[in-house]
């Protein structure tokens, strides 16, 4: 396994959009090669050296899949990192920034704080563990688009905003903690799991796919129509402890609709 | 360095189909932007000379409609974030930066449209309450000529005056919006179906009545057409069929075109004409609107098939009608009409995200996106019914390639529908990955037709220019032919029309676009980026009928939005503007000169 480590220098101010960092750009790299890639600052193109240091730890050069990057400091203004790569890790010791693994076909990403916006934006494989919170439209649709994430996994230790999920076709989302508006809404396929509560508009237009709430909804979406009652319901690989509705729907975006929406009882 | 706009293109195979040059071997000379027969030897030393031997000279491409600029095509781009942010390209030191695949921004459109070698493209239907903002996204849009269709098939002006039998108010009220709004032709957009969409219904046959108006389709066809006439437009009435994307609708586009026949074709404008072989004034007196849409058959999506076949034994026993086919490449498109009810039907089919717009006393639109696929059964069939209409019609002349761009699918895919005019192992090829309908449902599988260079080119540029009435200065290169010139890196001796990956390649980026003799794109990237010109037409009519029919507008101007003072487009909206005057009385013609 070749690991590169980058430590952030100082601070940052404006946001960095840094899609270069991702293992399959940094694979078979030497160190000087990693501190001239590109990365954007507003208008300007810089190199990585001038936000990290970059240092090369075993540095047998391997293929993509045995390239670990490991990231020191607080990247919650750096972008894009990890968009699109395909294989390989890469390890976030605080948070991160907007975009993460955006559109990610493979391999893994572990951020140790929390993720911006748009985390796992219609990611295809791979995974994204973020252990704190994350922000808005995780692992959702681009703006204007109704195409989500499409496999691949997400998991969120803590809570995450709203949009979350939102036009999920494949893949799943589990979230320990909390959500908050419109999560999974125009889902059409995969799993989205809440362990704690929903504030509205879960599930609003979805016609496929399964999202279960184990907290509360404080306001249920008018669209779903009650299916059957659920003892310890399974989804995927989850197990869900407990008894729980399972809704269809949601009836208001067309008559054939096949979204199941389960909530906990009691 | 070479005189300005002066060039030479030599020994290249031209084809020319107005002036019947077919492939041979010729010099073009351009002097000051305009084609000439020869250059004086000083002339030539200091023209730019570019080597064309062993490649294919056409005119510069002729988009005849497109929906490019106004307030559809903007709300298409807002409402499509996800249309933009993966196709962008990057400022240059001459070039905006733009967006956008289907619905791109106006800059890209203009340096799309020319690296592929078009240099003149006119918007398809203009609102006349979006004049402004259409005269404003042609004014920002680079390199191409332009001009747009005036959107008049539901206008309660024109319905009431038709109603009332009062074709001459009529055409005094057309001549005089025609002048107001800076308008180059007429289009009529589902006859009197829009108006009915205000009440949430639509019209199906050409004898029924409309709402409030209680005026029919036909009589609108008619009047629109007879109108066109009265005044001399340089383009005949602009046809938008009813039921549009309805399973059956062959009968009732055929039914459409036998409306104006027998009209007598006249092109009243005060031109200059470059010189041709063939007639540059068009022959015909309706020209229909992306006939792939109104060429359907059986009675629902079941039973859905190509009625192409049908439409074309009409087309082809008559003279005065030409189509644009509005042909499906496949791919992301954006459905944008102003049928309204058509677009909604589109929405009830496809749940996706729609925009709907009445436009006052005017019309109406829709916006809709879509994606066409190879494995739909309908998506196969709208792919062989857009290849049909072309094929099928023997007649080039009666013909245009179009997408209907973006509703069929994008502009950029010309090359694409070139190839499978080209080649029938082409279409076979596509056919092979479609859904079986694509050949089960249309008549394409048993067509061996394969089109010529000669034949692309009437269907890209000279017939497109002769039917808009452009033919003066567009779409050929006879001398006082403005210098728009392509050159393709194709031998026509020894062309593979089979290897389609090499001939798409080669029509989308042409070695040179030459616009007024100026090279504005070189192998697909844009190297200049001059301003281009907006026609319009100015049509007259008596003066007396016209001051009766202004009283009644502002009469009846009290239900608009607007005020009157500010329902004109002011001349500071267009750039270069080139107003064509037409059927100017004599007294008042003095001699024009050409912009």
């Amino acid at each position: 396994m070749a690991e590169y480590l980058l430590s952030l220098k100082e601070k940052i101010g404006i946001t960095v959009e840094a899609e270069a960092i991702r293992p399959d750009g940094f694979a078979g790299k030497k160190r000087v090669q990693i501190e001239a890639l590109p990365v954007w600052q507003g208008p300007r193109k810089l190199a990585l050296s001038e936000f990290f240091d970059v240092e090369v730890r075993d540095g047998a050069s391997s293929g993509p899949a045995e390239t670990a990057i490991i990231i020191e400091g607080d990247l919650s203004r750096v972008k894009r990192i990890g968009q699109g790569m395909k294989e390989g890790k890469i390890e976030i010791s605080g948070s991160a920034g907007m975009h993460l693994g955006e559109e990610m076909n493979g391999g893994d990403i572990l951020v140790k704080g929390d993720a911006g916006s748009w985390a796992g934006m219609e990611m295809k494989g791979g995974s994204i563990h973020i252990l704190g919170n994350a922000d808005d439209h995780v692992g959702s649709a681009y703006r204007g688009s109704w195409r989500g994430m499409t496999g691949g996994e997400i998991r969120i230790e803590g809570s995450a905003r709203s949009a979350l999920g939102a036009g999920l076709v494949g893949g799943r989302i589990i979230v320990a903690g909390d959500v908050q508006n419109f999560c999974g809404i125009r889902q059409s396929g995969g799993a989205i799991i809440i362990r704690g509560s929903a504030v509205r508009g879960v599930g609003a237009e979805m016609n496929g796919g399964t999202i279960a709430v184990c907290g509360s909804i404080r306001q249920f979406s008018p669209g779903f129509v009650f299916a059957a009652r659920d003892n310890d319901p399974v989804i995927g690989e989850e197990r869900l402890e407990g008894s729980y509705s399972r809704f269809t729907g949601d009836y208001s975006l067309g008559k054939n609709v096949k979204g199941t929406l389960y909530c906990r009882e009691g | 360095m070479a005189a300005i706009n002066t060039a030479i293109i030599k020994n290249g195979h031209i084809f020319d189909p107005l002036n019947g040059i077919n492939g041979d071997v010729k010099d073009i000379f351009i002097r000051k932007g305009k084609v000439v027969a020869s250059l004086s030897g000083a002339e030539a030393r200091d023209a730019l000379v570019i080597d064309a031997s062993g490649k294919t000279v056409m005119p510069g491409g002729v988009d005849s409609h497109s929906h490019v600029a106004g307030a559809k095509v903007n709300a298409g781009r807002l409402m499509r974030p996800e249309d933009h942010y993966k196709s962008v390209r990057a400022k240059t030191d001459i070039c905006h930066s733009g967006s956008g695949y289907t619905v791109p921004s106006v800059y890209k459109q203009g340096y799309d449209y020319a690296a592929m070698g078009y240099t003149t493209v006119f918007e398809a239907a203009m609102p006349p309450l979006e004049a402004r903002h259409t005269h404003e996204e042609m004014r920002s849009t680079p390199i191409l000529d332009m001009g747009a269709y005036l959107v008049l098939g539901n206008n309660w002006f024109v319905m009431r005056y038709l109603k009332d039998g009062d074709i001459e108010k009529a055409a005094a009220y057309v001549a005089w919006m025609m002048r107001t709004h800076k308008a180059y032709g007429i289009k009529c957009v589902n006859p009197a179906g829009v108006e009915n969409w205000g009440w949430a219904k639509n019209i199906h046959g050409l004898d029924e009545p409309n709402i409030h108006f209680e005026v029919t389709p036909r009589e609108l066809i008619r009047g629109l057409a007879e109108v066109n006439e009265m005044l001399g437009l340089p383009m005949s009435l602009h046809l938008h069929a009813n039921n549009l994307g309805h399973p059956g609708n062959w009968q009732v586009c055929r039914d459409s075109l036998m409306i104006p026949s027998g009209l007598d074709p006249r092109n009243k404008s005060e031109l200059v004409w470059g010189e041709t072989r063939e007639a540059a004034k068009r022959k015909q007196s309706v020209y229909l609107a992306h006939a792939q849409f109104n060429a359907y058959g059986g009675t629902g999506w079941r039973d859905f098939c190509s009625g192409a076949a049908d439409l074309a034994r009409y087309i082809n026993q008559v003279d005065d009608v030409v189509i644009d086919s509005g042909s499906v490449p496949f791919g992301p498109a954006t459905t944008m009409t102003g049928d309204g009810p058509a677009q909604h039907d589109i929405y009830m089919l496809t749940g996706q995200k729609w925009s709907n717009t009445d436009v006052e006393l005017e019309c109406g639109s829709g916006i809709v996106p879509f994606v066409y696929l190879k494995g739909s059964a309908v998506h196969s069939v709208q792919w062989a019914i857009g290849l049909e209409v072309l094929l099928l019609i023997d007649d080039p002349w009666k013909t245009i390639m179009t997408t209907d761009h973006p509703n069929g699918g994008i502009f950029t895919q010309y090359p694409l529908l070139i190839s499978w005019l080209m080649s029938r192992k082409a279409r076979d090829d596509t056919a092979s990955e479609c859904h079986k309908w694509a050949y089960d449902r249309s008549s394409l599988g048993g067509v061996d037709r394969e089109m010529s260079l000669y034949e692309i080119a009437i269907l890209t540029r000279a017939n497109p220019a002769r039917t808009i009435g452009m033919a003066w200065s567009k779409g050929h290169l006879g001398a006082g032919a403005d210098g728009d010139v392509t050159v393709y890196d194709i031998d026509p001796n020894g062309l593979d029309v089979n290897d389609s990956a090499a001939l798409r390649g080669k029509f989308a980026r042409p070695d040179y676009t030459i616009k007024d003799g100026g090279v504005v794109a070189r192998k697909g990237e844009v190297v200049a980026a001059p301003d281009g010109r907006r026609y319009y037409c100015r049509p007259y009519f008596d003066d007396s009928v016209e001051k009766e029919m202004m009283s009644d507008v502002k009469d009846w101007f009290k239900y608009y939005t607007v005020g009157f003072a500010n329902y004109p487009v002011p001349d500071k909206f267009l750039k270069n503007p080139v107003a064509i005057q037409v059927n100017r009385p004599i007294e008042a013609a003095a001699p024009t000169r050409r912009g």
